[in-house]
């Protein structure tokens, strides 16, 4: 069980350093799909089926195509695709983000007291997951819900032309 | 498997458990369940490369009778031998990757898309004791794994550097995006319904039959008759098959994210395809056709994997059919047709099956009631959306003509 863990980790970690440091932007996005991959193997070992194959149709499916278009949309053209190595600048500000980033996760993981005793699975049955997600976390669904659609908006805003296209003559 | 379960079925029914057991018996206790795993593996992967090589000579004989023209007919037997003609065909052919391409990508891109659209055969259940891996949430897997097929279609498009390909590869993303949603949302009524994700329950849930010969069968409900259309519509785009087939339109893109390649590499992809084909129908088999039920009790005898292949060829002709039959759309019209009418449709059909499985107590004159409207909640919008959006754009005026 740890080996497994351990290969999973250097597949995730591996894949993330790789997307960092690859000067091709397209070649990033797919390594990161990668990483995304192997964090969906890791709750599959850890036993969560539902939330691995959530991830996998969810980052995988969906995340990996918004990173994509997002690169392709802002490129003129494949030479500037290249990243150039990092001024000191903008090093400076990647670290500052980077260690603010891992502060907040790592006093929130610190900070969450765990179980120690083991615990039996639950039996998890798709009518169980949706009254969960609409009884104690429907706060949460609903504060995404607007989120997405706030995204949504404003994509829509930014990619419509200014004004309405002549109509055509048939 | 339940070994009481399967004394009591025919000889016929459980022969291919019969055959896997008699073989993985030879085999030392600890070597079976991966000797077992292998012998499913393999017998996926046979059946359905059968299946891939002869679907492609069916699609050409038909499409050539469609057209008025015989189709292959020269090598072997009325042509029977072509796909391993075209077999060898593409194995001995050059493998030219252009010069400016990303290599390993370009390599990649067919490897992935074969390999991930093989991934969703493991949870249909092709008969009573035929299913490779049984999980609890195999409906999400399923659909979990055929995600990555775009992906590899953009890595294909993109690694060729030619512009044609990366267009082609542009608007692959944007149908397969759009119709992944339709394709999804009308899954959901099933799943709400028969109130599981694991493949073997939700045929389970279809099993028997009203009055001996009506099955219960899912397509036979207003929702699920819906849900059965909308579902083959979003499919039929998902696997880029004509009329949805604009990643590739040969006439404007040159073949789109095929152009570069070559060989065997251009037959992987012409595979991939045929397979995700198979296992989308598959899936609506598993959901909407009652699975490897038998329409009536009186032909049970006959065993569950004839009749879940016999249901999957009719789907996989009425692909081949409509692909002969409908002209290519255009991408303003795919787009439109996707979120303006399947969405919403879909969005509907969902809210009608929660009615639906609300009302599920109901009896007497209540049961027309509920028939009636759950009928008016597919048929009414179906014709003011259609209506409305094809407002001004039929019938058609021939000015020059």
């Amino acid at each position: 069980m740890t080996f497994t863990f351990l290969i999973l980790a250097v597949i995730i970690l591996g894949s993330a350093l790789a997307a960092a440091l690859r000067p091709n932007l397209i070649h990033c996005a797919l390594l990161l799909v990668v990483s995304w991959l192997g964090v969906a193997g890791f709750y599959l070992w850890a036993g969560a089926e539902f939330v691995a194959f959530a991830q996998v149709l969810v980052y995988v499916g969906a995340l990996s195509m918004v990173v994509l278009f997002a690169v392709l949309l802002t490129r003129q053209s494949r030479a500037e695709l290249r990243v150039d190595a990092p001024e000191t600048r903008r090093a400076v500000w990647a670290v500052i983000a980077g260690v603010a980033v891992s502060g907040v996760i790592g006093t929130a993981v610190f900070a969450t007291k765990w179980d120690s005793a083991p615990v039996t699975a639950p039996e998890i049955t798709v009518r169980g997951i949706g009254l969960e997600l609409m009884g104690a976390h429907a706060a949460a669904l609903l504060l995404l819900g607007v989120l997405l659609t706030a995204a949504l908006l404003g994509a829509v805003v930014l990619a419509a032309p200014d004004r309405p296209e002549k109509e055509e003559k048939s | 498997m339940i070994a009481a379960a399967l004394t009591t079925d025919s000889f016929l029914e459980r022969l291919p458990v019969l055959a896997r057991d008699t073989v993985t018996g030879l085999l030392p206790v600890s070597w079976r369940w991966l000797a077992g795993s292998l012998l499913e593996i393999i017998a996926i992967l046979a059946s359905f490369g059968l299946l891939f090589a002869y679907l492609t000579l069916a699609e050409r004989k038909i499409l050539g009778r469609i057209q008025n023209r015989p189709g292959p007919n020269r090598t072997g037997w009325f042509g029977l031998l072509q796909p391993f003609a075209d077999g060898v065909k593409a194995l001995t052919k050059e493998d030219v990757v252009p010069a400016g391409a990303d290599r390993v990508l370009h390599f990649l891109a067919p490897v992935v898309l074969v390999a991930v659209s093989l991934l969703g055969f493991a949870v249909l259940p092709f008969g009573r004791h035929l299913v490779a891996v049984e999980l609890d949430t195999a409906v999400l897997y399923f659909f979990a794994a055929g995600t990555a097929t775009e992906l590899a279609v953009f890595m294909a498009g993109w690694a060729s550097h030619n512009k044609y390909s990366l267009l082609a590869a542009m608007r692959a993303l944007a149908q397969l995006i759009s119709y992944e949603l339709p394709l999804l949302l009308s899954v959901v009524p099933v799943v709400l319904v028969a109130g599981t994700l694991s493949t073997t329950k939700i045929v389970a849930a279809q099993g028997g039959w009203s009055l001996g010969f009506i099955p219960h069968w899912h397509v036979f409900t207003p929702w699920g008759a819906a849900g059965f259309v909308l579902f083959m519509v979003a499919a039929l785009a998902e696997s880029n098959r004509s009329p949805f087939d604009l990643p590739e339109a040969e006439s404007e893109l040159i073949a789109g994210h095929l152009t570069e390649y070559s060989g065997f590499k251009y037959a992987l992809f012409f595979m991939a395809e045929y397979f995700g084909m198979c296992a989308l129908s598959g899936m609506a088999v598993t959901l909407f056709l009652g699975g490897w039920g038998a329409p009536s009790a009186l032909l049970e005898w006959i065993p569950s994997y004839a009749w879940f292949t016999a249901k999957l060829l009719v789907l996989l002709l009425g692909f081949i059919w409509i692909r002969a039959t409908l002209p290519r759309l255009r991408l303003d019209q795919l787009m439109k047709f996707a979120w303006k009418f399947l969405v919403p449709l879909t969005l509907l059909n969902l809210a009608n099956a929660a009615g639906w499985s609300l009302t599920a107590g109901w009896t007497g004159p209540l049961q027309l009631v509920r028939w009636a409207v759950a009928l008016s909640l597919v048929a009414v919008p179906f014709v003011v959306l259609g209506r409305t959006l094809s407002a001004g754009s039929a019938p058609r005026t021939y000015r020059f003509a």
